[in-house]
């Protein structure tokens, strides 16, 4: 590995703090992005939407 | 009258419970035409790749996955299927809470679906066992102290290789593909579960 990604992974988690909640960064990152993915699955349309008028 | 063999009401309860036109259906109501009904299918897309990976990864063995740089790919390929795996499966199971997806006599069906879960956990654990790496030694020697203080560490030595290893590539796999072909066929029987408030002119009846 190179770059940012080996100097990232080569290193100890960075953990965010407040009271009795712990996380890291990481998981935070995969946790919001799991969240985002399922708010768009609701919201954006899906494409191709057959309908019984394109079918005849 | 003359009693039927068990085949015979094998086979009558299965064409009553999941005829052909259920099994393999050609129209869906139009409410699954949403990106959120995409999760299980994912899901399932994923655990193909999982096992597909884990075939090679098991018939080459550690000392090509550890050494060579496509061992080293497959076996990236099988970790991140992992992730995506997990990821698809919490964002279905997200999808189902919200609608409420146990409605319509489907209470089986969300309880497969949870112990699905609950033993896709254990199955990625023994995975991260088996690594034959110090990442899997320090997780064995962790997981074991918590194993000993739930009595169960004489029965589920997360320090034994052999045991883990044959959990993981034997064992749970094998469970896992059954109760997931058992969720799958209980979608089948009972619809894809609609909206809350779908138009029930719209919906199928689950029976």
């Amino acid at each position: 590995m190179s770059g940012w990604i080996s100097n990232f992974m080569n290193h100890p988690a960075t953990y965010l703090k407040a009271g009795w909640i712990q996380i890291s960064v990481s998981n935070l990152i995969v946790i919001l992005l799991m969240l985002s993915i399922f708010v768009l699955a609701i919201l954006l349309p899906f494409p191709n939407k057959h309908s019984d008028e394109d079918a005849k | 009258m003359s009693q039927k063999m068990w085949t015979a009401r094998a086979r009558e309860s299965w064409q009553k419970n999941l005829p052909i036109e259920k099994l393999i259906p050609d129209t869906q109501p139009s409410y699954v035409a949403s990106w959120i009904y995409v999760f299980g299918v994912l899901t399932i897309a994923a655990l193909s790749m999982i096992v597909l990976s884990g075939l090679i990864l098991a018939f080459a063995g550690p000392a090509w996955y550890h050494t060579s740089s496509f061992g080293h790919w497959v076996n990236s390929l099988h970790f991140w299927s992992v992730q995506l795996f997990f990821a698809f499966m919490v964002i279905h199971l997200w999808g189902k809470f919200w609608m409420a997806a146990w409605r319509g006599n489907r209470f089986k069906t969300w309880v497969s679906g949870a112990v699905v879960f609950v033993l896709s956990i254990a199955t990625a654990f023994t995975g991260y066992l088996i690594q034959t790496n110090f990442d899997s030694q320090w997780i064995a020697f962790e997981a074991k102290d918590g194993f000993n203080s739930a009595g169960i560490g004489a029965f589920f030595n997360v320090t034994n290789l052999g045991q883990m290893l044959l959990l993981h590539v034997a064992f749970l796999p094998a469970v896992l593909g059954l109760l997931t072909l058992i969720h799958v066929l209980m979608v089948r029987k009972r619809g894809v579960v609609p909206p809350i408030d779908a138009d029930s002119s719209n919906t199928e009846a689950a029976k």
